[in-house]
Parts: C-alpha cells; structure tokens; sequence
C-alpha cells in the first residue's frame, strides 16, 4: 500500500495518552500504538466501547497531545490543529444558531475565506449531500440523519486531505446509516483524501474499508490488521451478500470478540 | 413550514380539528374569566372591607382611592412634576443601570469563563463582593454621586452586574465541548471560538438573567430614589409615605409594577426574535 519514499498520511509511533482522572489518579487511554494510514486509503478501526478509539483520533487531529509518543501527518509532526485534517464528531457538532448554510460555510470563513466564494462553495457541497433545499433551515429542523449530511458537508468543504470520522452514523437508524455509508464512499472517491472512521459496526467496517484495524481492551493499542480486498466501487447492501464479506467478518469477529468479552468481564468488577 | 400543504380536507378531519379548535379556545377563555374574577373579587374584597371599617381605611386604603390618585397624578401631575416625567426619570435611572450592569457582567464574566487565569486571580474577590448585601450600599452611593440619577444609577448597577455575571461565566464555562472542538478543527482561532462559539452558546444563559436583572435595576433606581432624590418613582412613594398618605403609596406601587411588567413583555420580544434558531419550547402536538 505504502509507496516507498512517500510519507505516509498518518503515522503513530508509540503512542501513548494518559488522562488524569478526578480523583488524581492516571488513566491510560491509549498505550504504545503504532498505526501507519497511507495516502488515499480507507482505515476503519473497530475495538470494544471506551477502548481508547476517539482519543486515538484526538491524538491525529491535533486536539490533544500523545503523553508519549509520536503522531505524524504527512511526515509533519503534529503540534496544534492540522488545517489539513477533517473531524466529522459521535455527537451532533453543527453550530444550533447558524442555519444550514451558515454551518457550511462556517470552515472556510474562519479560515479567512471571502463569503461569496465560500457560499458558492457551500452550496455546492450542500447540492452534493442532498440538502440544498434546506439551507435555510436550523439543525433542530432537521432529522438526524439530515444533520449528519449538514456535517460532512461542513467537513468536506474545507477539503480535508485527511478525514477523521467518529461513529458518525451511530446515531441513525439502519436504513439511514446504510445510505449514508453509500454517500459517504461517494463523496470520498473523488477526494483522494485518507480516511479514518471508527466504528462499532464491523458490517459498517468492512463494506467501507480497505483495512480494518482491531483495537485492544483499552488501553487500546493495534491488536491485528486485516485488509479487506472487496473490489470497488462498493456499495453497503450489495458487498453484505459476498462470501468473502462473511468470510473476512468471521475472521475479524473472532479477533474482536475476544477484546470485548475482556471489556465486559472487567466492567462487571468496576463501572466501564 | 412552506413544505406542509394541508391534504385535502375531509368532512372528518375539518370537524375534528374544529371541535379541537373551539375546546381549546374555550378553555383559554375559561382561564382569562377566572383570572378576571380573582382580580375583581380582591379589590372588590378590599374596597367593602375598606368602606366597613373592617380594615382601616386610613393604613390599608381602598382601591377606588388609589385610582383616584393614579387619577389625579395623571391629570394634574405630581408635587415633583408630571406623573410621565417620574416616570421617565425612573426608567431612565433603571435602563441605565441596566444596561451598564449587564454589559459589565457580559464581558466580565465571558472573559473569565474563557480565561482561566483571570478566573483564578478574580475568583475570591468576585465571591466576597457578591457576599456584601448590596442594597446597603445605596446610601453610600447617594453621598458619593449626590441625589442625581448617578447614585440611582450606580445602586441599579452593582445589584444587575452580579447575576448577569454569574450566568455568563456559568454559560461561557458550559459551552458544549464538541462544538468548540468542532469549531478548532474547521479553523477557528481563540478569538473567534470567543465570539462564534461560546458567546451565542451562552446567549440562553445570559437571557435568563436579563430578566431577573432588569426587575433588579429597577429595584435599584426605586430605593435610591426613596433614600434621597429630586425626581422619580421612588420619591413619590417616599413622599406619598411622609404625608401618611397610603393611598400614594399604593398608586406608586401599581404604576412600578404596570411599568416592569410591560418592559418584561419587551424582553420577552426580543427574546424570541433572537432565539429563532431554538426549538419552540411549547411543541403544538407534533
Ligand atoms: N478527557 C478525558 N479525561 C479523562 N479520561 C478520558 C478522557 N477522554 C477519554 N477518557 C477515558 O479514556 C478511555 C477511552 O475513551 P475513548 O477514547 O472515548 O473510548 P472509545 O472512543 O473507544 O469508546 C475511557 O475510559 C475514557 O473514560
Ligand atoms: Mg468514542
């Protein structure tokens, strides 16, 4: 996957981040993780709940410090925000006071961006998401699923080179969730940017990846890699029904499995 | 809302939604009504009690002597001047106030719910100020800035600056973690995380205090007028009390509480008009 010579999009080595509790004890979230993404790839990462999964995001996206460690983007060691990085949240993130509009071009006015230009590309990506009747709506007129799209939106038009994706489908029914996976792949192919998308849904994880990293009990760190080689373009409700779909997602549910039956025996000594 | 065309009515559905209509309004009716009769049973009350000597007239007054002096103020004006222009002088005192205490507290408490430093340094102070019962600085403001509307001024201000304080802190310490974090990631400096982010997030923290507070300015422009002024509200209600006049006192009371309760209801305007983006508490059964 990784051309010789070429940086690598994302590079960790040796990660490590610990957080302090309120009580004043040390937390280790994540531990000694080392994870290479190369450039236009798909990675998924799949571990048990609180594991340590989206404060590996944090540590790529800037928005917090490895303890230890380091965390590479294209070669470039990272200190601060990356404007080259994309975070698409678990949780709602689109701004409730702006309109729909607004929170799209939110990115590329705070990035200095004139507002004509940065409307038009607003609008644009809005069109390609399939909202662009509604840009004049708030978030709370809008589905869940219609908020999720206000949010790639948002994150595409600031044309991410890497593109950080938190269970940003974990909230939508299943119907949605499979749509939004198609347009996600979508949307993705034209960009040549490096994806990591966590997630809890390892179906979700193989239709979309080329590979699927699973992750430790937490303090998580790499336990096995493996590389799904479904042909592309994919779509979720067909690449489901390929045998080699069932045969990969045996296989990474027999490693998985075991991490998270280690997660839910420790949750019964002490809250998880 | 331009999406919902209604679907052809039927019969049943044109009934039903009018016998909902019509309950609905009955009933809104049925509250006025019985919001109307408790006001004229209590006044009614007072004014027979009054007339039979069963409370004394001369303490308690009776309402058709309050009317009569709201009556008299407004046709012949007051010993100070017209009834508008004390009325005018308090509102002027109190908006004043107002909006010195709420812009004070706004960007203080802002600051120090963004600014960590600042809040550890100013903290303790902050508390210990809050601590003071600050009514009984009136007096001390009337010495310092005379009986002008400075010292009613000051008295509005230090009693609003407080909980529109506390409630900005409290809204700027709150903001929704995600949205700053989103917000960092989309390219937003400190400076506009500051003015994009946390200052709107906090807007529904701050309106909540925007109405206590204004009903505190006036409390402030009230009492300092009481302690020592030339013109206002205050004074009359300290006047009407000199000449044991309780009729007075009472008039000055129901024209303070016309008056709050009407710039609430412009409060509550505006707040609506600025929190558009909300969703409407009152959900008409969707
Ligand atoms: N800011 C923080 N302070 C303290 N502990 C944290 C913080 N963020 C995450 N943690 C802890 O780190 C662990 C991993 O969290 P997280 O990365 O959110 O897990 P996941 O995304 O895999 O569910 C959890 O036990 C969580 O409680
Ligand atoms: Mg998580």
């Amino acid at each position: 996957m990784n051309l010789p010579g070429a940086a690598p999009a994302i590079e960790l080595t040796g990660a490590t981040k610990r957080f302090r509790t309120p009580s004043g004890t040390l937390h280790t979230a994540v531990r000694d993780l080392d994870l290479t993404v190369a450039p236009s790839e798909f990675v998924a990462v799949v571990g048990p709940t609180g594991c340590g999964k989206s404060t590996t995001l944090t540590l790529v996206s800037g928005l917090e410090e490895p303890t230890e460690g380091e965390v590479r983007v294209y070669g470039e060691h990272v200190a601060g925000i990356n404007p080259n990085v994309g975070f698409v949240f678990q949780q709602d993130a689109v701004f409730p006071w702006r309109t729909v509009l607004s929170n799209v071009t939110a990115g590329p006015r705070f990035r200095g961006v004139p507002a004509a230009e940065a409307r038009e590309k607003a609008r644009d990506w809005l069109a390609r998401v399939g909202l662009a009747a509604f840009e004049d709506r708030y978030p709370h007129q809008l589905s869940g699923g219609m908020r999720k799209r206000v949010a790639l939106a948002q994150t595409f038009v600031n044309d991410p080179r890497i593109l950080l994706m938190d269970e940003p489908f974990s909230a939508l029914d299943v119907q949605t969730r499979a749509l939004m996976s198609d347009q996600l792949l979508d949307l993705w192919a034209g960009t040549g940017s490096s994806v990591v998308f966590v997630t809890h849904d390892l179906d979700e994880a193989i239709a979309l990846a080329d590979r699927v990293v699973v992750m430790t009990a937490g303090p998580a760190t790499v336990k096995e890699i493996f590389t799904v080689d479904l042909p592309r373009p994919r779509t979720v409700e067909a690449v489901r029904l390929e045998p080699r779909f069932v045969e990969l997602y045996r296989e990474i549910w027999a490693s998985l499995g075991e991490e998270v039956r280690i997660t839910r025996e420790r949750g019964a000594g002490h809250a998880a | 809302m331009p999406l919902e065309t209604a679907p052809a009515p039927t019969p049943a559905t044109v009934t039903r939604t009018e016998v909902r209509e019509r309950a609905a309004r009955n009933r809104r009716l049925r509250v006025l009504g019985a919001r109307a009769g408790v006001l004229v049973a209590f006044l009614g009350l007072w004014e027979i009690c009054a007339r039979q000597k069963i409370i004394d007239p001369f303490n308690f007054s009776q309402p058709s002597r309050i009317w009569d002096q709201i009556w008299q103020w407004t046709t012949h004006g007051t010993a100070q001047g017209s009834l508008g222009e004390q009325i005018g002088y308090t509102l002027y005192e109190a908006l004043t106030g107002w909006v010195l205490g709420v812009v004070g507290g706004v960007l203080l408490g802002i600051a120090l719910g963004r600014i960590r430093f600042l809040a550890d340094v100013f903290g303790p102070y902050i508390k210990v100020l809050n601590a003071i019962p600050r009514i009984v600085l009136a007096p001390i403001f009337l010495i310092w800035f005379g009986l002008g509307p400075a010292s009613k001024v000051a008295s509005a201000v230090v009693l609003v600056f407080f909980p529109v304080f506390f409630n900005a802190f409290q809204g700027a310490r709150e903001v929704d973690r995600n949205l700053v974090a989103n917000a960092r990631i989309l390219g937003a400096g400190n400076r506009k995380v500051t003015l994009q982010v946390v200052i709107p997030a906090a807007t529904s923290w701050i309106f909540t205090s925007l109405h206590v507070s204004f009903g505190f300015a006036l409390i402030g422009a009230i009492v300092g007028e009481y302690i020592g002024a030339t013109k206002g509200l205050g004074l009359m209600v300290a006047a009407a009390q000199g000449t044991f006049n309780a009729a007075g006192v009472y008039a000055a009371m129901t024209i303070l509480a016309v008056v709050a309760l009407l710039t609430e209801g412009l409060l509550t305007f505006a707040e609506k008009r600025l929190f558009r983006w909300k969703p409407a508490d009152s959900g008409d059964g969707r």
